[in-house]
């Protein structure tokens, strides 16, 4: 649905976007992460037709961005950076605005526009003008834009900032159910919980350049080693004789715990049970250490500017 | 069709309802519209009663129709107002995105935003002038005849789309209201002069010059609407945030586009310069099908006007006109004072007048310029006929020579006037409409002085040093 190759954007002197590959199938979520100012939004605007690559192309929704770029319009949602409201209308006028903007039939924008007002909240408020919503109203009803005409592809920029917690966990909700069925979703976010949530696929950019995309495991493994494990005991117990299988390395050692690294846990973590049971190990429990997204992020970063340059 | 008009009306729609509903648009229009009928009505009675007092008829009749289109024109100021911020003020709101993102074509943004910057404020002035004239046929003032009424409700009508048309290609050039509001001088001087103008002819009565006030302002505002479309551009709507005059920029991309690849003065003539030409060839046929109607009209001017201005002109004047053709053939004395750099610099001026006159108005005055120029030829070889001289004779002797340069040269300067104006109304996908005008530049740049200066120095040349012997030995035989 959405794929693009050597996607580049150049404004003068200074390389906004530099040779971006990518590919997002229907019913997978791509996060862009990186900084402000990394080349998140100009991906998103070269993938929205609104600018226009200085090298390489994409085609979103079966569509290239170039030379079709009012049928990628017609085919994508769009959550901008600024929610981008008009303050003097309501939301059912606004939102029937983009519904006949769309080409939906009076029934039909009635009918979707009275649903997502519902979903999101804002029935009731439905009728009131937009400049006088709070933050996280309007930050629901430009989403509720973006989904108007039930696009096959959803570009979201921020999509839950300045929203409070339940309204947050409803907009992911949102957008867990649209990956459901079948939708392709770009999400742009700092929340770093949110993509861990909802990404199936994860990509870092940096000064114009995707540093590293994969899966969220494939993340972690590249950039922060193979998973960690500790064991711990429900007494101090001695460890002498224990013999570990070949691929696991073992990082600590205490009476009460040990911790240990391990390549493939599918095949390895039985085959550890299994050791610690034979020398009959008081185990109480057997847990993997915690490895975020955050700690992925920042070490990626960190290297980055370390090195200060990329790939 | 109609479903893509229908998205104009849509974006139209969405703006008309927006501005009903802020009292800062509405509160100036009303009173506009419904006060300065009522000051203008006021001004008229005092004029009539102290102009009375000299018996000032003819500047009483000229008043009304004077009024109507400063009564017009007051509601139409708004309209610079909202077409100013049409595009950049959404940008700075943030709103621009969203639409831009959606499946509306840049036309139909274009015009629907063209479309709400005109009605409001034409629907204003109309009313205003319609109260005016409501006043005036209750006070029994004599009514301005149906052709003046028709002009004035067409001038109003075109200055709304001139000032929206020239307002919408700030607005989507400016990168923040502020800005644009600072570049509506550039408006407001040009259409303040031009009122002026017209207020002259008002007063006159001189109805054909009004009628072509009308045709000209709106020709400009059709070819502002095209500027304007042709670089609308979505990129550079979000893409640039801050003013600044980069002039390493600016000299970089002319002296570039005026260089190209040349590694040597042979490789430059035959390549960049080459290239130039080849583009502006078409131009070059256009020009010399122009001169070839401007030679012709100069030529039927002289032969059918000359009659009815000797008819109408002075013993005196005739008398001093009789006195200068006889000193005509004394070319001795000319000879001595007409020298080659002078008849360059002349030349040369006269086809950078023609390129600043064109760089301003479309290549349309430009291009008058050169017809003026041309139309002169004619025009002498017209009288020539008219004196009962063979005009061939002189023509080949005293124009041929040198005209064989200067003529060409003019017409090549002519050209890339004509270049230039269709160049800036055609859209230019990735380029930005600074940009544009640069290569522009570089292509005159290139052609003036690669091609035009040097024929001109040519003809200079034989026009002082060649062209008068010839003449003098014509006449002498």
């Amino acid at each position: 649905m959405i794929e693009t190759q050597d996607l580049s954007k150049q404004f003068h002197d200074f390389m906004a976007v530099d040779g971006v590959n990518l590919s997002v199938q229907s019913g997978e979520i791509l996060a862009l992460l990186g900084q402000n100012g990394a080349g998140k939004t100009t991906t998103v605007r070269m993938l929205t037709a609104l600018l226009h690559p200085s090298r390489g192309w994409a085609r979103v929704a079966g569509y290239d961005v170039v030379k079709n770029g009012h049928d990628v319009r017609a085919s994508v949602g769009v959550l901008t950076e600024q929610h981008g409201l008009y303050m003097r209308m309501t939301a059912i006028e606004y939102l029937d605005f983009f519904g006949q903007v769309y080409s939906l039939s009076p029934s039909a924008r009635r009918a979707r526009s009275d649903n997502l007002l519902e979903y999101f909240g804002l029935a009731e408020a439905s009728r009131r003008r937009i400049g006088e919503y709070s933050k996280g109203m309007r930050q629901k009803l430009a989403l509720a834009r973006a989904m108007m005409h039930d696009p096959g592809v959803l570009l979201l920029d921020e999509p839950t900032s300045a929203m409070d917690p339940e309204s947050a966990r409803l907009v992911r909700d949102e957008i867990a159910r649209l990956k459901s069925t079948r939708r392709t979703i770009v999400i742009c976010s700092h929340n770093l919980t949110e993509v861990e949530a909802l990404a199936d696929k994860i990509a870092i950019i940096y000064r114009g350049r995707i540093l590293l995309m994969g899966t969220l495991d494939e993340l972690k493994n590249q950039v922060l080693g193979a998973a960690e494990y500790e064991v711990k005991f429900a007494e101090a117990w001695n460890s002498a004789g224990l013999e570990l299988p070949k691929d696991v390395e073992l990082l600590s050692q205490t009476p009460t715990s040990l911790k240990v690294r391990v390549r493939r846990p599918e095949e390895m973590n039985p085959q550890i049970l299994n050791a610690l049971s034979a020398k009959s190990a008081p185990v109480m429990a057997f847990q993997q250490e915690a490895r975020t997204l955050e700690q992925v992020y920042l070490k990626v970063m960190a290297d980055a500017k370390g090195n200060g340059h990329v790939q | 069709m109609f479903s893509k008009l229908k998205l104009v009306w849509l974006v139209a729609g969405r703006e008309l309802r927006d501005q009903f509903r802020d009292w800062r648009v509405l509160a100036p229009m009303m009173i506009l519209t419904l006060c300065f009928p009522f000051l203008m009505n006021e001004f008229a009675k005092q004029t009539v009663d102290f102009l009375n007092q000299y018996n000032a008829n003819l500047i009483l009749e000229r008043l009304v129709p004077f009024s109507i289109m400063i009564i017009g024109f007051f509601p139409i100021t708004v309209s610079l107002i909202v077409a100013l911020e049409s595009f950049v003020g959404e940008k700075e709101r943030g709103t621009i995105e969203p639409i831009l993102s959606a499946p509306i074509d840049d036309w139909q943004l274009y015009f629907g935003k063209l479309l709400v910057g005109v009605a409001t404020p034409l629907l204003a002035s109309y009313l205003s002038i319609g109260l005016y004239l409501i006043m005036v046929s209750r006070q029994q003032l004599e009514m301005p005849p149906t052709p003046v009424m028709i002009q004035l409700f067409l001038l109003t009508t075109a200055h709304a789309f001139l000032m929206v048309s020239a307002a919408i290609v700030i607005s989507v050039q400016s990168t923040s209201v502020k800005a644009a509001n600072l570049l509506a001088s550039f408006i407001v001087i040009p259409v303040a002069i031009l009122m002026q103008g017209e207020a002259v002819m008002l007063f006159w009565g001189n109805e054909q010059v009004l009628w072509l006030a009308v045709a000209g302002v709106m020709i400009i505002a059709v070819l502002l609407i095209r500027v304007g479309i042709a670089h609308f551009e979505r990129e550079y709507l979000l893409g640039r945030e801050i003013d600044v005059i980069n002039l390493r920029w600016i000299w970089r991309t002319f002296w570039s586009n005026f260089r190209g690849d040349a590694a040597s003065l042979g490789s430059w003539y035959w390549n960049v310069l080459g290239s130039a030409f080849r583009r502006i060839l078409p131009a070059v046929f256009f020009a010399a099908l122009i001169a070839g109607v401007s030679l012709w009209m100069g030529y039927d001017w002289i032969m059918k006007n000359t009659s009815e201005v000797i008819a109408h002109a002075s013993p005196e004047d005739l008398k001093a006109v009789e006195g200068r053709l006889r000193e005509l053939p004394d070319l001795s004395s000319i000879r001595d004072h007409i020298s080659a750099p002078f008849l360059f610099l002349n030349n040369t001026r006269a086809v950078a007048l023609i390129f600043l006159a064109g760089l301003f108005s479309f290549s349309v005055l430009g291009i008058l310029l050169y017809m003026v120029n041309i139309g002169l030829i004619g025009g002498i070889f017209a009288l020539l006929q008219l004196l009962g001289v063979s005009p061939w004779p002189i023509f080949l002797a005293g124009v041929v020579p040198h005209g064989v340069f200067e003529i060409p040269a003019l017409m090549i300067g002519s050209a890339v006037v004509l270049y230039f104006g269709a160049a800036i109304v055609t859209p230019q996908t990735g380029k930005s409409m600074g940009e544009v005008i640069l290569e522009l530049l570089a292509d005159w740049a290139k052609i003036f002085i690669g091609l035009v200066v040097p024929l001109l120095l040519i003809a200079a040349v034989i026009e002082a040093y060649i062209t008068p012997g010839l003449l003098l030995n014509l006449l002498a035989s």
